[in-house]
């Protein structure tokens, strides 16, 4: 069991496990949804919650009562967590608490590529960067070390070929820490962040997170490979795995524990080299940081911003070989709503009505390939009801009749219940409608359960199943209905019909089981 | 080259055809065997129909977990319209594998192609074949083991 192949999203589950976390939790998103699985199947405590707010704050919860906390999210999710990210930096907690964001350089799965980073460096968290499965376990390991000593939140900032690369990963911990039990010592001056408390714990923030900078010199999470003294490179992440093996003979400084910065070993490794080149993928963060510190470095071309690198793209860097990457020389298969989705007939409809659709974040927003051409806009989790509710706001009658707006089950409960007090509170003057698309799961990101579904995050313990219906119902939306518009699809279309054609607010929630959930619920017997 | 010693395999198919299973497969094989092993592919929306690949390399000390184009040794696709696509990644002289190369016409459950190919591909590679039972044993719940077994030997032979 010490040796094992893993990756990286279960080798953090294993060094969370590990580590005695007392909670793991967060919201399913691609890279990082694997992690409470795997931490959940080892026997810890982990669950998922409506959105990573929620989660942050929960976590939060469990380490100002002196916990260990892990909470996961991808890049995007940080965002929705990032009003009491910014805050627990001040305050800092007790427990141990760390933040994993999985980043999507390329969007192989995410509506953007930011590089969260630059949240670490705005929020002033210390941050570690691992680059395979093994410096997972560790790093994850160090940052609630780290958190233990100085009391502060820590990003653990992954991207997509470091959660799903697999890797051998030896096992540090021959057993795992015991779980600490809560205790909570109150402690306004720390813990209660109006502005008197909140100004010192600022000026408290800034000389902790600088002191942070000496021991990172002594270059624990850090490698400085010297060989040729022509090229030096500084890099972070799988970009460090590429580089090694694009420039076999160049001296590397790898950085783990990327924020703050170990200037001082990065000074010294300037001296040493003739020609400076930073590797690192998504925004120039690392290169940004040394040309501060004075240090001319050769800079990359901006194309090596865009998408994730590889050993070619990071021999081009090198080569200052700009040239465009050549296009496949046919195009990949698009992917597209499985045969038998129910969100197919719903699609169908909505395209034939001449709906204009507010989208979603889910495998829903596949609606806008072809032949459904149904989705006309898609900008983040939550944002189709609101921004059906702007563009309402905004047409001419005739046009905003037509709005429409698509949401998912979990994508429902993770933001889209503001927009429908929205939706009560300051109606359009032709209302709204909202169609909430039911397949009692989270499908895009794996299958996950949500607070629809009654099932806990390991699919066998029962929960409260909330239904969207009676939810809508409740913040007073004039009209309710429930359909399944694959068995129905004449009364869905009708009934979308009546919506449109009213001024009142309206809800349907058109109910079927996403087919590949269906299957595998069969074959667990459930 | 630090990596001159490193070997590359890609296996390439459709979201839903077990591209992904066989991978595992392999690099368990490869992890048990003693090699530093290392496999990477992209999850998430590809897994609706769309290309999928996964990619796996072994050998005493693995960088990075992407195979770089012209370097891969083996390319095993299972959906032979995908072969033109991941082509640039096959080195001069390396192995193409596609369900023509196999015998597809005794496959015992249509979904079983996967093992069938990797039966194939295991053939270019030098380990025990109890390696390859043992793990294929491992990856498949019970009534669906002794199927994907008799595939992976029709695949081998």
């Amino acid at each position: 069991m010490d040796k094992q192949l893993l990756s990286g999203n279960e080798a953090v589950a294993l060094a969370a496990f590990d580590c005695g976390v007392n909670l793991g939790c967060g919201y399913p998103g691609t890279p990082s949804s694997e992690i409470l699985d795997g931490f959940s199947a080892l026997g810890g405590d982990a669950e998922w919650e409506p959105n990573e707010k929620c989660a942050l704050e929960t976590a939060i919860g469990v380490a100002l009562a002196g916990g260990r906390a892990l909470v996961t999210m991808k890049h995007v999710g940080l965002n929705v967590a990032a009003d009491p990210f910014f805050t627990v930096a001040y305050s800092g907690t007790p427990g141990g608490l760390v933040v994993v964001s999985a980043d999507d350089p390329g969007m192989a799965s995410s509506q953007n590529e930011q590089d969260n980073r630059r949240y670490a460096i705005s929020a002033g968290v210390p941050m570690f960067e691992p680059s395979d499965s093994q410096e997972c376990y560790d790093f994850l390991c160090a940052a609630f070390l780290l958190a233990d000593q100085f009391r502060s939140p820590v990003l653990f900032r992954m991207t997509t070929r470091v959660c799903h690369s697999k890797c051998v990963v030896v096992r540090g911990k021959s057993a795992p820490d015991a779980r600490r039990s809560g205790a909570f010592a109150i402690d306004p001056k720390s813990n209660v962040m109006v502005p008197a408390f909140a100004r010192l714990a600022h000026t408290r923030l800034r000389p902790d997170l600088a002191a942070l900078r000496a021991p990172n010199e002594e270059n624990l999470y850090n490698k400085i490979i010297e060989k040729s003294s022509d090229l030096g490179i500084i890099s972070s992440g799988v970009a460090y795995q590429h580089a090694r093996e694009a420039a076999p003979d160049a001296s590397i400084l790898k950085i783990g524990f990327t924020h703050p910065l170990p200037e001082k070993t990065i000074r010294e490794f300037a001296a040493k080299v003739k020609r400076l080149v930073v590797v690192e993928e998504g925004d120039p963060v690392l290169a940004d940081a040394v040309r501060a510190l004075g240090i001319a470095i050769d800079p990359a071309e901006e194309i090596f911003r865009f998408g994730e690198l590889n050993v070619d793209r990071v021999r081009k860097l090198l080569a200052h070989d700009a040239s465009e990457e050549p296009a496949p020389r046919v195009a990949p298969h698009p992917p597209q709503l499985c045969p038998g989705c129910p969100h197919r007939k719903t699609f169908e409809t909505l395209r034939d009505l001449g709906c204009l659709v507010s989208g979603d974040i889910g495998c829903y927003t596949l609606g806008v390939m072809p032949p459904f051409n149904a989705i006309h806009s898609c900008v983040c989790m939550g944002a189709s009801v609101t921004v059906g509710l702007g563009l309402r706001k905004m047409l001419p009658e005739n046009e905003a009749r037509r709005v429409v707006s698509v949401i998912g089950d979990s994508t429902f409960f993770h933001t889209g219940i503001n927009g429908v007090v929205e939706m009560v509170y300051n109606r359009p003057p032709t209302g709204h409608l909202l169609i909430i698309l039911d397949n009692r799961t989270t499908a895009m990101t794996g299958m996950q359960e949500n607070p629809g579904t009654g099932k806990k995050l390991n699919h066998v313990d029962p929960a409260p199943r909330l239904m969207p219906e009676d939810i809508v119902r409740g913040i007073g939306v004039d009209f309710v209905a429930v359909v399944d518009s694959t068995a129905e699809q004449e009364k869905f279309a009708a009934l979308v019909k009546e919506c449109l054609a009213s001024t009142r607010t309206s809800v349907i929630v058109v109910r079927r089981p996403c087919v590949i959930a269906a299957v595998r619920s069969k074959k667990s017997g459930n | 080259m630090a990596c001159e010693s490193v070997k590359n395999i890609v296996v390439a198919g459709l979201g839903g055809q077990g591209v992904l299973k066989i991978t595992d497969i392999l690099a368990e094989v490869l992890f048990r065997a003693g090699y530093d092993v290392k496999k990477s592919e992209v999850h998430g929306m590809s897994q609706r129909g769309g290309s999928i690949s996964s990619e796996v390399r072994y050998g005493r000390n693995v960088a990075s977990p992407m195979v770089p184009a012209g370097e891969c040794d083996i390319l095993a696709v299972l959906e032979t319209d995908q072969t033109e696509l991941f082509l640039g990644k096959l080195r001069r002289g390396g192995v193409l594998i596609t369900p023509d190369d196999v015998p597809t016409d005794k496959l015992n459950n249509p979904k079983a192609l996967n093992v069938l190919v990797l039966g194939a591909v295991s053939k270019h590679l030098d380990l025990p074949e109890e390696l390859w039972r043992g793990a294929i044993a491992a990856a498949f719940p019970e009534k669906l083991r002794e199927g994907n077994l008799a595939m992976f030997s029709l695949g081998r032979e």
